[in-house]
């Protein structure tokens, strides 16, 4: 395997119709072997550079490499490249066995090693036994591993998911989470899903690039996007999180000197000054009745607000005197009923620690 | 019991059948849409030449028809033109229906509008039209058999391939894009995707659309009428003609075995148009 990644996007850019910019000069590399994921809302972009990855769009400028071949401008049917698509689009006057030799039939590859390369696909997504069925005798969530079947025979190189998971009930999408997770282990071909769904993308992903109004915002593994978010849009998109509006100016040393209300001054870890968020997310916030004494957390006054009760923890919103209330999300390490219920009006500390809080530019 | 109690069983909000005035109405409908084909069915074995009062069951009638050679020629003729009407009108109909389904290229709506005006324009003005037409460009008359019959092979598809592309049409937008898109993504070139996907699917469409354009054919009188020549009668430009001399139970035979036929025909193309349907609507 080499280091060479297999998809490049160079510069691209995607205009509809003159003005429409879906895709605003873009530059992602995925890696041989593993697992991507394009998130981000609705009309962010990302299905359109999926398309243009599968061929279905040529970008107005800009290089998609594949494999180290430009692909700019071949068709999709010339491309080492297979796609999972939304609907499934299992041909549905075709039996299973024959919507997975299709794309061999294309290729025309000889009757018995298509046979052989069928029996094994199905096998591989746990549909053994299927083949003479029709599409109309299959539920969403087999019709799902039909198409990926029918995909993975070709052996392409990248394999491509165009939000596989959305059409499923919540537990069979939970199911397929691992079950693609497996697969792409054991095939160790390059996925690139598209989703929206942020759950999706951190369970299953490597790496996650996630983007807004045509731009990627960021590129990161799970944990660094949700502990390290390099922007307000991602803090924000990815989980809860608290934004405290403040100025911050360098201190030196990867510092900033950070003025904010309520809070006063506070010297962070941080790059960005001038106007920035101070960020915390809810679960990294604590509660006390006494004043924490440690330096090393920052400490505000809260009045409790409205209550969540989810039972593992509880989603507390504290009034501690800016327009927007903090919430907390509190784990119920006690049975004790007395000691984990929050009444609104109640007074405490609420506190989390300086190195837990981001300073977002 | 009272005068004043409840009807004990008052007719409901969704009883349509038992209201008195939708009954009527359904009972004038299917009789005055039915009467007259029972009538002609009846009549066509009755055992008398004027055919005015019943005088008996015969089969007489049928037997002489068959041996009525003009009117089993003219039989033949319609069904030769009927079948080439049908072959062209839904291939040339699919082809117009997937282009407008699939491309966008300038005047099309205009395209789009012109298309469907053999359905608006009066039979009589497209018959005249027609029949000046082949007139005027000196169509060839007086060839053998079956190539008389091109100038009335020619208006029929004209006028039934615009019925057809408009189902097939309607037939496409239920298609789902993705599967023409799969299909090219593992590999089919734009020719395999329309004959391995989009036409499995246009297919109920190319069936509704052959049946239309087959009995538009078979019992086109106006346009036919004005197109046809002495040796190129068909079945109801000759049932015209007989009519003129007197409504012999004769006519009435041969007019059974018209709708015979194309009830045959259209129970035909609705089985498998079903059967079409039911692996068709798996799809989502």
């Amino acid at each position: 395997m080499s280091d060479e990644p297999i998809i490049q996007i160079k510069n691209v850019s995607k205009i509809f119709g003159g003005t429409v910019k879906a895709v605003d000069e873009v530059n992602l590399e995925v890696k041989r072997g593993e697992f991507f994921a394009l998130l981000g809302p609705s009309g962010c972009g990302k299905t359109t550079l999926l398309r243009m990855l599968a061929g279905f769009e040529v970008p107005t400028h800009g290089q998609v490499i594949v494999d180290g071949q430009d692909m700019s401008k071949v068709q999709p049917n010339k491309r080492p490249i297979n796609m999972v698509f939304q609907s499934y689009a299992v041909f549905p006057h075709m039996s299973v066995e024959q919507n997975v030799a299709y794309g061999l039939k294309m290729d025309r590859r000889p009757a018995k090693e298509i046979r052989e390369r069928v029996a094994e696909a199905l096998e591989l997504v746990k549909l053994g036994g299927y083949g003479k069925r029709m599409p109309d005798e299959m539920s969403g969530g087999q019709r799902q591993r039909v198409a990926l079947a029918r995909a993975l025979v070709k052996r392409p190189s990248v394999l491509l998911l165009d939000e596989p998971l959305s059409a499923l009930d919540a537990k069979l999408r939970e199911a397929m989470q691992l079950e693609l997770v497996r697969l792409q282990k054991t095939v160790g071909i390059t996925f690139v899903i598209v989703t929206h769904d942020q759950s999706e993308a951190l369970s299953m992903a490597n790496r996650i690039a996630v983007m807004n109004a045509g731009t990627v915002q960021q590129v990161a593994p799970p944990t660094t996007l949700y502990e390290q978010p390099a922007n307000r849009f991602v803090a924000d998109f990815i989980g809860k999180i608290n934004m405290i509006e403040g100025d911050a100016v360098a201190a030196g040393d990867g510092q900033v000197k950070v003025t904010a209300p309520v809070i006063g001054e506070v010297t962070l870890a941080g790059t960005a000054t001038g106007k920035v968020a101070l960020a915390v997310r809810p679960e990294k916030i604590f509660v006390s009745e006494t004043k924490p004494t440690d330096p090393a957390v920052i400490a505000v006054k809260g009045k409790v607000g409205e209550v969540a009760y989810f039972g593992s923890y509880s989603n507390v919103f504290f009034d501690i005197g800016l327009p927007a209330p903090l919430q907390a999300d509190i784990s119920n390490v006690s049975s004790d009923i007395e000691e984990i219920i929050f009444t609104a009006g109640e007074e405490y500390w609420v506190y989390w620690r300086k190195s837990d809080t981001l300073v977002l530019g | 019991m009272s005068i004043f109690s409840r009807n004990p069983d008052p007719i409901g909000p969704l009883d349509y059948a038992r209201r008195f005035w939708l009954r009527a109405i359904v009972a004038v409908t299917l009789f005055f849409l039915y009467a007259p084909i029972v009538g002609l069915i009846v009549f066509s074995f009755n055992d008398s030449r004027r055919n005015i009062v019943w005088r008996g069951f015969t089969t007489d009638y049928y037997v002489k028809l068959f041996n009525n050679e003009a009117l089993m020629l003219a039989f033949g003729n319609s069904l030769t033109i009927a079948l080439f009407t049908t072959l062209f009108s839904t291939v040339l109909g699919a082809l117009t229906a997937y282009v407008l389904w699939r491309y966008r290229f300038p005047g099309k709506a205009i395209y789009e509008g012109g298309m469907a005006l053999p359905i608006v324009i009066p039979e009589i003005c497209m018959g005249v039209a027609m029949m000046v037409f082949f007139a005027r460009i000196g169509w060839p008359s007086g060839m053998p058999w079956p190539l008389n019959l091109s100038a009335i092979t020619i208006a029929h598809i004209a006028f039934s391939f615009p019925f057809a592309a408009i189902v097939i049409r309607a037939r496409l937008e239920s298609f789902n894009r993705e599967l023409a898109e799969c299909a090219r993504d593992l590999g089919a070139n734009e020719y395999r995707v329309f004959r391995d996907i989009v036409v499995p699917h246009m297919k109920p469409g190319l069936i509704a659309g052959a049946l239309l354009a087959f009995t538009l054919s078979l019992d086109d009188f106006v346009i036919t009428f004005f197109t046809s020549g002495p040796d190129t009668v068909t079945f109801p430009v000759k049932i015209y003609s007989m009519v003129r001399f007197s409504v012999t139970p004769e006519v009435n035979a041969a007019s059974t075995v018209l709708i015979l036929l194309t009830l045959v025909v259209t129970a035909f193309a609705l089985r498998m148009q079903n059967r079409n349907n039911m692996i068709g609507n798996a799809a989502h």
